[in-house]
């Protein structure tokens, strides 16, 4: 996803003006970002966006007020987070992979990933977390399967999936087995896919 | 029977408390934030505090199919420490969040210069960031207190119709009633108003502008009495619709005036055919 998708996609939001105005101002004068980002979402409203699979207007609002910004994106992202409600926090996790910051968000989605908030942690398993190293990677899909979390929120799964991943996953079946409960059926698969791909120890 | 609590600090309760009450009919709560039993010694203790009731707390109502708002306030007990002060230099930021409602707890405790002080600079927040007020009233030398209220309210310059002035009972509410303010009444267990008393006064006073609350927080409360009151209103004989204006659409229309109270996609069907005016369904149980 672009910004310039998600912009196309937000044409039909119940305010385009409000957003128009929004995005221009804050590419001219930086720090107004901080009232816009919490009023986004009575703004533009929270429906799901038919262009954006998988994106909400005020998500995709919020992540355009960021990619906006002429500079400083990274401590702009910081201090929204910070002083985000849940959905504005979920929406700085989603902005993180088009922002030109490197690997600077990564605590962003450490804080995302300790929470027990389960559209925090989904956010912060998006494109992003291939900054994520593979200890905490691994965990947070844990997390997720633990947690009830599709694991469709995970980016580049199958990719990053490895031989760790899949003793854990193992591991977490063998205790609901155990205790006469299921994986869910997507951790199933994974263990399965990852079961059958992995050469097998002597 | 739709039930919109609209004072209940969450934070206190446990999720057999929310299962309860959204099998009671719960479907919409507003958390004001106040004071947690142990006095907080640093603004940075509020902001967690804050923090959670935008952030876990209405995830953790989520899930039971209630909607969660917040007040956000210094409550007046704390105003009155200097290392909790520095909170009112960091309420503007909260006042815009979409599920901040209205500015409070905010009134008296003691009715010291402080809590005056403070009193006074949260009603003009609230006028500054165009939202409603929720005021306490001091449990001890409550008929002095709720004057004192009154005459702050009136020369803070805020809107009477966008004050809900809470805790009343048998001595407060005319007092309250005669300025214009809403009225809210907290049905506890056994101590500020019983579901028997509170149906005296909506006989005496009528349905308009009244609130009830349960206030259940971490003293001895109980987050039903909602419920009981509409129940023992029905007893009385008030109607079906008397009891959803009084429990739902009284708080729909008082926090509704800050714009924010988004009550889509709940699970709440309207209570009156808008065709015949009668009452049609009472959702939840």
């Amino acid at each position: 996803m672009t910004p310039d998708s998600l912009r196309a996609a937000l044409r039909g939001v119940p305010d385009p003006d409000w957003l128009d105005a929004a995005l221009r101002r804050v590419t001219a004068e930086p720090t107004a970002i901080t009232r816009l980002f919490p009023t986004a979402g009575r703004r533009c409203g929270r429906a799901a966006l038919p262009d954006a699979p998988g994106w909400t207007a005020d998500d995709a609002a919020r992540v355009l007020l960021l990619t906006s910004l002429p500079g400083d994106h990274a401590a702009y992202a910081e201090r929204l987070y910070q002083h985000g409600d849940a959905a504005e926090r979920r929406a700085v996790l989603r902005s993180l992979p088009l922002l030109p910051i490197g690997a600077a968000g990564v605590p962003l989605l450490h804080d995302a990933i300790r929470t027990n908030d389960t559209r925090l942690v989904a956010a912060a398993l998006g494109p992003y977390a291939q900054h994520l190293a593979p200890a905490a990677w691994r965990q947070a899909v844990l997390k997720c399967v633990f947690s009830g979390v599709p694991l469709a929120a995970v980016a580049d799964l199958d990719t990053r999936a490895d031989g760790e991943l899949a003793a854990m996953l193992a591991a977490l079946a063998a205790e609901r087995h155990a205790a006469g409960r299921e994986l869910p059926a997507d951790a199933t698969d994974l263990l399965d896919r990852l079961t059958a791909a992995l050469p097998r120890e002597a | 029977m739709r039930i919109f609590d609209p004072h209940i600090h969450m934070t206190s309760r446990t999720t057999d408390d929310y299962e309860r009450m959204a099998a009671a009919g719960v479907r919409a709560v507003v958390e004001p934030a106040f004071w947690l039993g142990q006095p907080r010694t640093s603004a940075a203790s509020f902001t967690d505090y804050f923090d959670s009731l935008i952030g876990w707390e209405p995830f953790r109502a989520g899930q039971f199919g209630v909607r969660h708002f917040a007040t956000i306030a210094l409550n007046p007990k704390e105003a009155n420490d200097p290392r909790c002060r520095p909170v009112l230099d960091l309420l503007p930021r909260y006042l815009d969040k979409d599920a901040v409602v209205a500015v409070g707890e905010i009134g008296y405790d003691s009715m010291t210069p402080e809590e005056d002080e403070a009193f006074a600079a949260q009603l003009a927040l609230a006028v500054a960031y165009d939202l409603p007020a929720l005021v306490h009233t001091p449990h001890r030398d409550k008929a002095r207190g709720c004057e004192r209220t009154l005459a702050v309210v009136a020369e803070s310059g805020i809107d009477a119709g966008r004050v809900v002035v809470d805790h009343l009972n048998e001595v407060t509410v005319k007092l309250v009633r005669d300025s214009g303010c809403w009225l809210g009444f907290s049905i506890y267990p056994d101590t500020k108003m019983t579901p028997q008393r509170m149906v005296e006064l909506l006989r005496e006073y009528g349905t308009d502008r009244m609130l009830v609350n349960s206030a259940a927080d971490w003293g001895r409360s109980d987050p039903l009495l909602t419920r009981a009151t509409g129940e023992a209103m029905l007893l009385a004989g008030f109607s079906d619709d008397d009891v959803d204006k009084v429990l739902w659409r009284n708080p729909v229309e008082f926090y509704g005036q800050s714009g924010r109270l988004d009550l889509s996609d709940l699970d709440v069907t309207a209570a009156v055919d808008p065709q015949t005016g009668n009452s049609i369904l009472r959702g939840g149980s």
